[in-house]
C-alpha cells in the first residue's frame, strides 16, 4: 500500500462518518422541508411527481418557510432563544474564566484534581442533574427552605419555572464547555509575558487586560460558541426547569414534529436555525482566517 | 578581552569614597529548607555591567529575581540610587528587565511591545512615538515596527527585547541569560552590539549568565555565585588570573590542580613540597601562605609548555613528566590530555601557530611539561 493511498484511507473514515451522520440527514431533512405536509406515513408529499408519462415534476414548496417570516410566533421564538442563548454563554464565561484561570495557575500537581472536578458532573446523567434543581429551587427546596431558616425571607420565593431557574439550569450544564477550552489556552500563557507586563509598569489588573484577556481570545470565542450553539436549540432544560410561557425554539419545533406532525414546518425552522448559527461563525472564521 | 579594561577607563569599585549605585546588604532568601541566597552582599557602582555567573542552582537567578522585584527577600536589603527597594512593587521599580525567553507580547507589534512601558506611564501618543522610533534606531531595527513578533529572527527578537526593557530609561537594566537563545556567531556580534548600548545609553546593567565567556568579555567586574553565596567579586582578569579558591579557578576557565604543603618561603618565591607528584613547585612570593599550610595549586592549561623528551627523563621543580593520552584539535589550538605517572591527567594547551606544519608533539610520546613560577596560583585548602 502507498502512503498516499494509506492517507487517504485513513481521511476516508471521517469523510464517511461526515457524510453518514451530517450530510446525508441533513438532506433528508432539506428536502422534507420543501415539501408539502400531507396526510399518511411519512407525513409529506413527495417532491417529485410523475406527470403522464416519462415527466418528472420537481415542485418547491417554499410555504413553509413563508409562513415562518410571516408568524411574528416563530420570530419570536427565534430571537427568545437566541437571547437566552446569549445570556447563558456570558453568565457561564463570567463564571468560567475566573474558574480557568484559577486552574491554570493552580500547582501542576493539583490543576489534574480540579480539571476532574469540572469534568466530575458528566459521570451522572444529564437528566438527573436537572431534575435535582428542581428539589433545590422548587417552594419546598433546599434553597427556599435555607432561606426560610436563616430568617431571611418570610415565605418562599416562587424560583422554579421561571426564567431564573432555566439560566441556573443552563449555566449549570454547560460551564465545563466553557472552562475547558478557557483553561487550554489560559494554561498555554507564557507566565513571563505577564512578569514582562508588570516589570514595564503595568500593576496586575492592567496586566490581566492587556495581555491576559486578548491572549485568551481564542479560548473565549470557541467556549462562547460551545456554549451558544447547543443552548439555543436547547429543550428539556427549559422545559423542566422554566416557565410555561416562554416559547422556545427548541419547543417550537417538537411541538410543531410530534404535537401538530407537520414535519415540513419542523424541518424548515430546522434549517433556518442552522443557518442563523452557520452564517455569523462561517464569517468570523473567514475574518479570522485573514 | 574585555572592553571595560581599555586603559583610562573609571574603576569607582577601587574608590573608597565612591557612593554604590545598587546597595545589596545581607539577602537572604529561602525556598523552604533550600537556602538560595545566604547573606549576600554587593555593591554596583552607575554605569557598570556587572555580571552574575554562576552554575544552575547557585542563586544567580534567584538574586535577579529579588532585584526585579518578583521575589521578596526574606532578609537584608536592596538600595537602588538611594532608595530602599524594600515592599517597592515591580511595575513601580525604576528597573527594567530582559529576559531570557525575551517575554515579547505576541499580540502585539514591535512598536506596540517597546511603547508598551511608556503607555503604563501614561505618556503622550507622539512622546512614545518617537522614543520607539529613537530605540529602533539604537538597536538597528527601523522599519520593523509593524511586525509581530513571529515574524523576526532569534536575533532580531533579542533587540526588540532589549529596546523594550530600555525604553522607560531604566536605572538598572537586568538581563536575564540574554543571548543564550542565540547561536555562536550571532551570540559574539550581539555581545558586542550589548556593550556599545550600554555604554552609550550609560545605563547599569546586571547581566546572570552561565556563560563565562559571555561574563569575561562583556563585563566590568563579575560576581563568581556558588550554593547562594559570592566566591569571588572582581574584573574578569583579576577573577581568572587571581582565583581565591579552587572552586573559581575551576569555574572560570580551565584549571589544573595539584595537592602540596608550604615548605619554604624565601625572597625567591615559595616552594611547595607535593607528596603526589615527588618534586616541588615554585611560586612566586606574592603568593605566600603560612610555613606547613596544605595548599591547592591551579595551572591554567595555557601557562604550560610541552615538549618531547626521552623516557626516563626525571622529573624537576616545575616540571612535569607523562605521557600523551589524548590530543583535542579545536583548530585555534591543540589540547593535550597528558597522563603522569602517578595515574593523574593535566591538560595543557598550545595555540596552533603554524599552517601545514607536521604536530611537535604526537600521541603517546613521553612529554615534559613544564611552567614559570609566576604561573603557579596558590589557593588556600
Amino acid at each position: 500500500m502507498t502512503p498516499a493511498l494509506r492517507r487517504r484511507l485513513v481521511l476516508a473514515l471521517p469523510w464517511a462518518w461526515m457524510a453518514l451522520f451530517f450530510v446525508v440527514p441533513f438532506a433528508f431533512v432539506l428536502t422534507i422541508a420543501f415539501a408539502e405536509p400531507a396526510e399518511g406515513l411519512p407525513p409529506y408529499a413527495p417532491l417529485l411527481r410523475w406527470s403522464g408519462e416519462a415527466t418528472a415534476v420537481l415542485q418547491l414548496n417554499l410555504a413553509n418557510f413563508q409562513l415562518l417570516l410571516d408568524d411574528p410566533y416563530y420570530l419570536d421564538a427565534y430571537l427568545r432563544s437566541l437571547r437566552v442563548a446569549a445570556i447563558s454563554a456570558t453568565l457561564c464565561l463570567l463564571i468560567g474564566y475566573p474558574m480557568a484561570l484559577a486552574i491554570a495557575r493552580a500547582p501542576e500537581h493539583r490543576r489534574n484534581l480540579l480539571l476532574m472536578l469540572v469534568i466530575l458532573p458528566f459521570w451522572t446523567s444529564f437528566l438527573l442533574r436537572v431534575t435535582a434543581w428542581i428539589g433545590i429551587l422548587q417552594d419546598q427546596g433546599w434553597l427556599n427552605g435555607a432561606l426560610l431558616a436563616l430568617g431571611l425571607i418570610d415565605q418562599p420565593i416562587p424560583l422554579l419555572y421561571t426564567d431564573v431557574a432555566m439560566y441556573i439550569g443552563i449555566t449549570y450544564c454547560y460551564l465545563p464547555f466553557m472552562v475547558l477550552p478557557l483553561y487550554a489556552t489560559l494554561s498555554k500563557l507564557d507566565p513571563s509575558l505577564l512578569e514582562a507586563a508588570e516589570d514595564l509598569g503595568a500593576p496586575p489588573w492592567r496586566a490581566f487586560l492587556q495581555v491576559t484577556l486578548p491572549l485568551s481570545l481564542p479560548g473565549i470565542v470557541a467556549g462562547f460558541l460551545l456554549v451558544f450553539i447547543p443552548a439555543v436549540g436547547e429543550f428539556v432544560i427549559p422545559e423542566l426547569l422554566g416557565g410555561p410561557g416562554a416559547q422556545l425554539i427548541g419547543r417550537v419545533l417538537w411541538t410543531e414534529f410530534f404535537q401538530n406532525r407537520d414535519w415540513p414546518l419542523a424541518s424548515a425552522l430546522a434549517i433556518v436555525l442552522l443557518a442563523a448559527l452557520v452564517a455569523p461563525i462561517a464569517l468570523f472564521q473567514w475574518r479570522a482566517g485573514r | 578581552m574585555s572592553l571595560a579594561e581599555k586603559p583610562g577607563s573609571a574603576e569607582p569599585w577601587r574608590d573608597p569614597n565612591a557612593e554604590p549605585f545598587l546597595r545589596i546588604e545581607k539577602l537572604t532568601k529561602r525556598f523552604g529548607d533550600f537556602v538560595a541566597l545566604d547573606e549576600v552582599s554587593l555593591s554596583i557602582y552607575r554605569g557598570e555591567l556587572f555580571a552574575l555567573l554562576g552554575g544552575s542552582g547557585s542563586g544567580k537567578s534567584t538574586l535577579l529575581r529579588c532585584l526585579a522585584g518578583f521575589l521578596e527577600p526574606d532578609a537584608g536589603r536592596i538600595v537602588l540610587d538611594g532608595q530602599d527597594m524594600a515592599g517597592v512593587a515591580p511595575y513601580a521599580r525604576p528597573v527594567n528587565m530582559m529576559f531570557q525567553s525575551y517575554a515579547l507580547f505576541p499580540h502585539m507589534t514591535v512598536a506596540q511591545n517597546i511603547g508598551f512601558g511608556l503607555k503604563q506611564e501614561g505618556a503622550a501618543r507622539g512622546v512614545i512615538r518617537d522614543r520607539v522610533a529613537e530605540m529602533l534606531a539604537m538597536v538597528k531595527m527601523e522599519g520593523f515596527g509593524d511586525r509581530k513578533p513571529a515574524a523576526l529572527s532569534g536575533g532580531q527578537r533579542a533587540r526588540v527585547a532589549l529596546a523594550r526593557a530600555l525604553a522607560k530609561r531604566p536605572k538598572l537594566l537586568l538581563l536575564d541569560e540574554p543571548l543564550s537563545a542565540l547561536d555562536k556567531n550571532l551570540r559574539e556580534s550581539t555581545q558586542f552590539e550589548l556593550i556599545n548600548i550600554q555604554e552609550r545609553t550609560g545605563t547599569t546593567f546586571v547581566i546572570v549568565t552561565h556563560d563565562q565567556e559571555e561574563a569575561m568579555t562583556m563585563a566590568t567586574r563579575l560576581a563568581v555565585m556558588d550554593r547562594g553565596t559570592l566566591a569571588q567579586v572582581g574584573t574578569p582578569s583579576e577573577v581568572y588570573e587571581f582565583p581565591n579558591s579552587r572552586f573559581t579557578a575551576e569555574f572560570l576557565g580551565t584549571a589544573n590542580i595539584l595537592e602540596g604543603v608550604v615548605e619554604g618561603v624565601d625572597a625567591e618565591g615559595v616552594r611547595i613540597g607535593s607528596s603526589e607528584l615527588d618534586f616541588d613547585i615554585l611560586a612566586e612570593p606574592a603568593a605566600s601562605k603560612p610555613l606547613g599550610s596544605r595548599v591547592f595549586v591551579a595551572l591554567r592549561p595555557e601557562r604550560m609548555r610541552i615538549e618531547r623528551v626521552a623516557p626516563g627523563t626525571p622529573l624537576g621543580d616545575n616540571r612535569l613528566v607523562g605521557r600523551v593520552r589524548d590530543i583535542g584539535y579545536y583548530g585555534d589550538f591543540f589540547l593535550y590530555y597528558v597522563v603522569l605517572e602517578n595515574g593523574k591527567d593535566v591538560r595543557v594547551s598550545q595555540p596552533n601557530l603554524r599552517r601545514r606544519t607536521e604536530r611537535p608533539v604526537d600521541w603517546e610520546d613521553t612529554v615534559a611539561v613544564t611552567w614559570d613560577r609566576q604561573a603557579s596560583m596558590v589557593l588556600p585548602e
